[in-house]
């Protein structure tokens, strides 16, 4: 049973608030990376803000998620603070992983990012295990697993996905399905139409939801994190969406149909929420436009905070490799 | 604790280092294909009566997938606990390395020590069972090239028994590698509560011409063989490493600056083996003061064959090993 109440209008401006942070910031790292003031592998999350934003408003600081390469959307939306996060971007000793992880491997445990993984479909067997701690010591917390739609077709998945139902684990499957597997579009390798069918196989709820509708996106996670917090065990999301800047920075997106992202980019969710807020009263344009600014701000402050740190001392080479430094 | 006992096997030791750890902290949880005792407590019975003791809560049998097993391990460690997961046997590690591998080992590193995977995995393997190609393989070189995992194989059950408490207490990812074919062994029984330190060889035997290092199962054939070399006056220094890795170099190099002569022998296959990086610190610490080139033994490399005059060819023996000790005092 799906959760029908709709996010308040405090809650959707928040989902707002989390989307044009992703959205802000993602323009940012692109322009600095186009500046060669930055330099790394860089996933964009654009055009798929709405998802994490909205199930991010139901967790808490002690709620657990493990994300993806394709995942710093999923980060800002938990709460990773942006000096921190701007600085291991930039490679820097005053980032979250004193510059040792990178992009890839964004760690900050105190909003509850537990692990970023590089590996398709790596983050559901770890957070299996986050949710089994929780249940074996009585905890209400919930782990969230993010990944892609190609991260369905591997073989963590289904082992994912049949533990965590067998022990029904406080777990939450987020199946960020933007249609592309690298540069494979979705039919080509994938056996179903939707990836939440898969989760009659696994005797767990499936919900498909167009992953860009906030208000969509918000009841499918309240349900499935009050299951989980409940004891009632994992539900599988998947949520449809699209990314907007290919693959990795840089794309040139050869593979894609002509005209296929800019219908995308034409229904894009951010503006999208922002003209409904107004709309329907929620928020005033002048409130918008504070928050954009504030927002700017703020990054401008973890820009310049990133890029004026140090880089890590050479000795960090032998450090937290085991608990105990070693020589190198 | 109950008594104290005379003899035990390995399956005894590893059981009564699990048991006593699971009393002592909550945290730790053991699971594994067929761990629990609806499922006999493990294929050989290591685990036996611990979810009984404990709760199915805390030692739990899992579905055949190896990914999820190491996976839930890693997460709940991450969190605090310290898992003991069950990999039954090495070969099966090989659609888990991904896991074991690219997160446990790394997490401490790419988190920049944030999070630490306080993670034990139990494995099984050897020669000698007639089981073939893929359940037999030493693959220890694999994860001792990989930084961030330790990598420990006792010899012996009391070895076992304080090198897996000092496994379970680490807050390093550990993996532990049982002999299948002499867990039925007995031999001494360890003093209940004693931790056996990490990283650190024992020096099983003292001697002046030769020193001969080895781990895991082979260390019993090592000490046939300087037993019986003794009797013609050669003096073979035994050195059971216990970890791979971290390597207690320390331990080899002054013993072999004694002897001037070192032979190492392993289960695994010779080419790019634990051998070569043994021999190779050797070579780059004590080349001048060598009497002899370091002798490496290990298995042929070729999978583990299935008939048994194969198989008996395939592993190291005693004839092997004590060709190569002779072959140093040539």
């Amino acid at each position: 049973m799906t959760i029908q109440e709709a996010p308040d209008r405090a809650t959707l401006v928040e989902i707002y608030r989390r989307m044009t942070l992703i959205k802000q910031n993602d323009e940012r790292f692109r322009a600095v990376i186009k500046s060669g003031k930055l330099v790394m592998p860089y996933y964009s999350p654009r055009g798929q803000e709405t998802i994490p934003a909205a199930i991010s408003v139901s967790l808490s600081d002690d709620d657990y998620i493990c994300t993806i390469y394709r995942g710093i959307h999923d980060m800002i939306a938990k709460g990773v603070p942006l000096n921190a996060l701007w600085a291991e971007l930039a490679g820097r000793v005053t980032g979250t992983c004193k510059g040792k992880g990178g992009p890839m491997h964004i760690t900050h445990p105190d909003s509850g990012v537990m692990v970023t993984t590089g590996i398709v479909g790596s983050s559901m067997p770890i957070a299996n295990g986050l949710a089994l701690a929780a249940q074996i010591r009585g905890e209400k917390r919930v782990a969230v697993a993010y990944f892609g739609d190609g991260a369905s077709n591997i073989g963590a998945f289904h082992e994912s996905l049949n533990l965590a139902s067998v022990w029904k684990l406080p777990v939450v499957f987020v199946c960020q399905n933007n249609g592309y597997a690298e540069h494979t579009r979705y039919a080509y390798g994938t056996s179903v139409a939707n990836i939440a069918e898969r989760a009659a196989s696994y005797q767990m709820p499936g919900f498909t939801v167009d992953g860009n509708d906030p208000v969509a996106m918000y009841r499918a996670a309240r349900t499935a994190i009050e299951r989980a917090r409940d004891g009632g065990g994992p539900t599988l999301i998947e949520a449809k969406t699209f990314r907007f800047h290919g693959h990795v920075f840089g794309d040139a997106d050869a593979y894609m149909e002509a005209g296929e992202k800019d219908a995308w980019i034409a229904k894009d969710p951010v503006p999208a929420l922002r003209r409904r807020l107004i709309e329907a009263g929620h928020a005033t344009e002048d409130d918008l436009a504070k928050m954009e600014a504030a927002i700017e701000g703020q990054i401008d402050e973890a820009v310049a905070f990133a890029l004026d740190s140090a880089y890590p001392d050479l000795a960090e080479l032998g450090r937290d490799i085991y608990k105990d430094e070693v020589a190198v | 604790m109950s008594k104290q006992l005379d003899k035990i096997n390995t399956i005894g030791a590893v059981n009564l280092a699990l048991d006593d750890a699971m009393a002592a902290d909550a945290n730790v949880i053991v699971l594994g294909e067929d761990v629990g005792d609806k499922e006999c407590g493990g294929i050989v019975g290591v685990t036996k009566g611990l979810s009984t003791k404990y709760g199915d809560a805390r030692v739990r049998s899992t579905p055949i997938s190896e990914q999820a097993i190491i996976g839930a391990a890693i997460g709940a460690a991450i969190v605090g606990m310290r898992p003991v997961a069950e990999i039954m046997l090495m070969n099966f590690t090989t659609v888990a390395m991904d896991m074991i591998v690219n997160h446990a080992a790394k997490l401490r590193f790419m988190s920049g020590g944030q999070t630490h995977v306080p993670l034990v995995i139990r494995t099984m393997t050897g020669a000698g069972f007639g089981t073939g190609g893929q359940h037999a393989d030493y693959l220890e070189a694999w994860f001792a090239h990989t930084a961030g995992i330790k990598v420990v194989a006792p010899s012996n059950p009391a070895d076992a028994y304080g090198l897996m408490l000092s496994c379970i207490a680490d807050d390093d990812p550990c993996l532990f590698i049982e002999n299948m074919p002499t867990y039925w062994n007995p031999g001494a029984a360890p003093e209940r509560g004693v931790a056996i330190p990490l990283g650190k060889a024992n020096v099983l035997r003292a001697g002046t011409d030769v020193t001969l290092i080895s781990y895991s199962r082979r260390v019993q054939e090592c000490a046939v063989v300087a037993e019986n070399l003794a009797k013609e006056g050669i003096s073979v220094e035994l050195i059971d490493l216990r970890t791979i890795s971290p390597l207690d170099t320390d331990t080899i190099l002054t013993s072999v600056a004694r002897t001037g002569r070192a032979v190492v022998v392993h289960e695994a296959v010779k080419p790019f083996g634990v051998g070569a990086e043994i021999a190779s610190r050797i070579y780059e610490a004590l080349f001048s003061e060598l009497k002899a080139p370091v002798q490496r033994v290990g298995a042929v490399h070729c999978p583990v064959p299935y008939s048994k005059p194969l198989e008996e060819a395939f592993v190291p023996g005693l004839k092997e090993i004590e060709a190569a000790v002779r072959a140093t005092l040539a």
